[in-house]
């Protein structure tokens, strides 16, 4: 298979990025295929530790970029998955020691090994947002039905938009149907309807994504509860096969969804 | 949720879908309420130099389609037989 770059970003911070980096690749991993993560955000590193990788940290995408270690020297094996790796943001330097172009030439290489490069962008617009970006096949922004997420993953649309960057799909993270039902909650219906790209995700609100980050074992490994559930959807629909949403209560909804998105 | 919403028991959803409506078309285009009203007046003026309209009828807004939005003006023109005879 070719391989590809999948950029997971969202604008806001604090949405569930990270988590969906985490949970994606060990999806995609637990499936056989050959698993890159790079951690962007260089000076607030988390992908490490939501993946439980963090005392096994040598050497960082800048030692890479700086030509301090060879690229291999600083992919972390993933403890349960052999064919998930973790390349490390750097914790003390500033965003500034990687380029754009140092990103694309690192994920060129990567992907003469690798099935799946995911990099989990940080927040915001600026420069490390920009190297996360610049060497990505498919953009997915992550976004909670919020007023301030929402708002800011339709800024990074149009950000992407004016880049001419392949057309992103959309995470709506932290539904809770309840809150839904009784009207205090924007619905994915309203999100798409506001954001109008195409969704590849509902994911709910799930305490077991707290419990999983505890622990650093990503919940889409374990069978049960909802949120990894829905995180195995999305890495199946990654690879191209037609996965219908789950049923958070409302099924009509998510039926007209489908038939909205595909009829685009 | 003001006192208001609260009395008509509107849901909070419906207000955040309608406040984020409008900021997206203000962040996507880069035009304020002001400026709107601005933009309203310049063609008010510029329009009644050629023909003659009702301001106080005429709609000018902005309409979402997609991701894309675009300026709807909707101006209805003063019938000439009604000048003539007032």
């Amino acid at each position: 298979m070719t391989s590809k770059v999948i950029t997971v970003t969202s604008g806001k911070g604090g949405v569930g990025k990270t988590t969906t980096v985490a949970n994606l690749a060990a999806a995609l991993a637990a499936d056989g295929k050959k698993v890159v993560c790079i951690d962007g955000d260089i000076g607030l590193r988390n992908l490490d530790v939501i993946m439980g990788l963090e005392n096994r940290i040598v050497y960082d995408v800048v030692d890479i970029v700086e030509g301090r270690c060879r690229t291999r020297q600083a992919m972390i094996r993933d403890k349960r998955l052999p064919d998930l790796f973790l390349i490390p943001a750097a914790q003390t330097r500033d965003k500034n020691a990687v380029s754009p172009s140092d990103m694309v030439r690192l994920c060129n290489e990567l992907r003469e090994e690798a099935d799946w490069i995911l990099i989990d962008s940080p927040a915001g617009i600026e420069r490390g947002f920009r190297n996360s970006i610049a060497p990505a096949d498919e953009i997915l922004i992550v976004t909670n039905p919020e007023m301030s997420a929402v708002r800011d993953a339709d800024r990074v649309i149009g950000l992407l938009e004016a880049e001419e960057k392949p057309a992103p799909s959309l995470i709506i993270n932290r539904m809770n149907p309840d809150m839904v039902k009784r009207g205090d909650m924007l619905s994915v219906e309203d999100v798409y309807d506001l954001l109008r790209i195409n969704v590849i995700g509902i994911v709910p609100e799930d305490e077991n994504v707290i419990i999983a980050s505890n622990r650093g074992t990503p919940l889409a490994l374990d069978g049960k509860g909802r949120a990894g559930q829905a995180f195995r959807n999305i890495a199946h629909r990654l690879n191209g096969e037609e996965v219908p949403f789950m049923d958070l209560e409302a099924r009509s909804i998510w039926e007209r969804l489908t038939k909205l998105t595909r009829g685009r | 949720m003001s006192i208001l919403e609260h009395l008509s028991g509107k849901k909070s959803a419906k207000s955040a879908k309608e406040r984020l409506q409008l900021v997206l078309i203000h962040d996507r285009t880069d035009l304020s309420p002001a400026a709107l009203d601005a933009l309203r007046d310049d063609l008010i003026a510029t329009i009644s130099r050629h023909i003659d309209i009702d301001p106080a009828s005429m709609h000018i807004d902005i309409e979402r389609e997609g991701r894309s939005q675009r300026l709807i003006a909707d101006i209805p023109l003063r019938v000439i037989g009604s000048r003539r005879s007032g």
